[in-house]
């Protein structure tokens, strides 16, 4: 055997077909297993990359990042997410996440309820319930998706972000890249790109399905933002910060992709 | 005697040996993607007759609970399945292997022959040529397939940016069954072709790997034409 290959591969010899048969398969099969052996080894890296500091894979983590900066030039104001009727609305609609819901402490301070906005030279805004709801209404009926999987139409009415921003005066902030939220207690925390914060369809919302919005649906006033998945709806908003740092996010630091961009 | 032929181009070997893994990683990522949602199943009313899937499905293959991770690898590999596709298109349009590969008329006749063949009901072996009807219908409908995977995929992944794509495919909920019955439908092609390879026989396979594949000739008088 050792023999036959030796001769089969000596440079300049005339082999017959069936030695030539022989030395196209020896040398392509062992490409093939060579490479299947590469692709695994690669694997087997990939998958035991060092992590970042929020438990991803550093090699996902920047394909996530990279995929952001393709899909995220596509975003526009002018794709607006599909709006439905009335009607067709969910009620009572779907409660998913809990972080950050306390509820029992929070009927307790809920009287005592503003958001508190931190503008960028340090000063910061304590705005009421009644203080947002001078402000036009903004309406969205749309399929809100859940980064799980399912989806469902909801009705929502509040003031449109941007609209906020104008009312405020806080023009300035919105030349940040992101902004960032936080649940009264602080337990539940998003970062959102102020691209998508400031699309037409996302609103300070304070309202489902024309009523009030319930304490478990993020009562006084949560974000609804169309672009995203569920898990960036903050409900029961008490900090509202702009920055040009990434600000945390409670799902980013669990292996979730931070922009998660619809 | 025995003559080499040349059967499948080298390009269409690598995009071929390059997809079985990546595919392998798409499918299982996004096993791990469909766990937190696992709604689908086969039924009427009340009654389910197939559940996609079972318990002992997820915790055999410890799918569960990997939502994020699944998410990350499914974005990460898209693009290989995407660019090899891709590649292998626009290889077999410009080589002309498309010749050999998109069904004809008679490819639907043929293939009826096929199956019955296959199924041991009929005696007489249907025409093959590179590929029998069979195999031209199911390597076009792969690639259909294919395209329906990543267009049914983008709608779910940008369903606003893209939401002429999303409604194209009858809305979210509708591009999301579309995607998870094409990911069926690989699992069962891959089945029927495993399959069909062992059937085959070593020439068919190796030919996949090597490229070659062997003709047995009965007129000796050609020889001397072997190169």
């Amino acid at each position: 055997m050792k023999n036959k290959f030796r001769l089969l591969f000596t440079p300049g010899r005339k082999l017959d077909t069936d030695q030539l048969i022989f030395k196209k398969t020896v040398i392509s099969f062992t490409v093939f297993f060579f490479m299947f052996g590469v692709a695994l080894f690669g694997w087997m890296k990939l998958r035991q990359l060092p992590r970042d500091q929020m438990g991803t894979n550093t090699v996902i983590r920047s394909a996530l990042n990279t995929n952001e900066s393709i899909f995220s030039s596509i975003l526009s104001d002018k794709h607006l997410s599909k709006s439905y009727p009335k009607s067709e609305a969910a009620n009572p609609a779907r409660r998913n996440g809990n972080v950050g819901m306390d509820l029992h402490k929070m009927v307790a301070d809920f009287a005592n309820w503003n958001m508190q906005v931190v503008k960028s030279n340090g000063d910061t805004l304590h705005i009421t319930l009644a203080d947002l709801k001078k402000l036009p209404k903004t309406e969205v009926v749309f399929n809100f998706k859940c980064i799980e999987g399912w989806s469902q139409i909801t009705y929502w009415g509040g003031v449109k972000f941007a609209d906020f921003i104008k009312a405020y005066g806080l023009e300035k902030e919105t030349a940040l890249k992101y902004i960032g939220l936080r649940t009264m207690d602080e337990k539940y925390y998003v970062g959102i790109d102020m691209a998508s914060a400031l699309h037409p369809q996302t609103i300070l919302c304070y309202e489902l399905n024309a009523q009030p919005l319930p304490i478990d649906q993020g009562y006084p006033l949560r974000l609804i933002i169309p672009v995203k998945y569920g898990v960036k709806h903050l409900k029961t908003i008490g900090t509202l910060v702009f920055s040009n740092d990434k600000p945390k996010d409670y799902w980013a630091e669990r292996g979730y992709d931070y922009f998660t961009g619809l | 005697m025995k003559k080499i032929v040349p059967k499948h181009p080298l390009a269409i070997r690598w995009f071929h040996w390059i997809n079985f893994p990546v595919l392998a990683i798409m499918i299982w990522s996004g096993l791990l993607i469909y766990w937190a949602n696992d709604v689908y199943r086969i039924g009427f009313g009340d009654t389910t007759l197939v559940k996609f899937f079972p318990n002992s499905f997820y915790s055999s293959l410890k799918i569960n609970n990997r939502l994020a991770e699944g998410m990350g690898y499914h974005f990460l590999f898209m693009w290989l399945f995407f660019l090899n596709g891709l590649a292998y298109v626009i290889y077999t349009a410009v080589s002309g292997e498309w010749k050999y590969l998109l069904p004809q008329k008679k490819s639907f006749r043929e293939a009826w022959q096929v199956l019955l063949h296959d199924l041991r009901i009929r005696k007489g072996k249907p025409a093959q040529g590179k590929y029998n009807g069979a195999q031209r219908i199911a390597y076009t409908a792969i690639i259909v397939m294919g395209i329906g995977s990543l267009l049914s995929g983008l709608a779910i992944y940008k369903p606003v940016q893209l939401g002429w794509l999303c409604e194209m495919m009858g809305g979210y909920k509708s591009a999301r069954v579309i995607h998870f019955v094409l990911t069926i439908g690989y699992v069962l092609f891959f089945l029927v072709h495993i399959v069909q390879v062992i059937m085959a026989g070593w020439d068919n396979f190796r030919a996949m790997v090597t490229g070659f594949s062997l003709e047995k000739k009965s007129d000796s008088s050609n020889t001397n034409q072997e190169s």
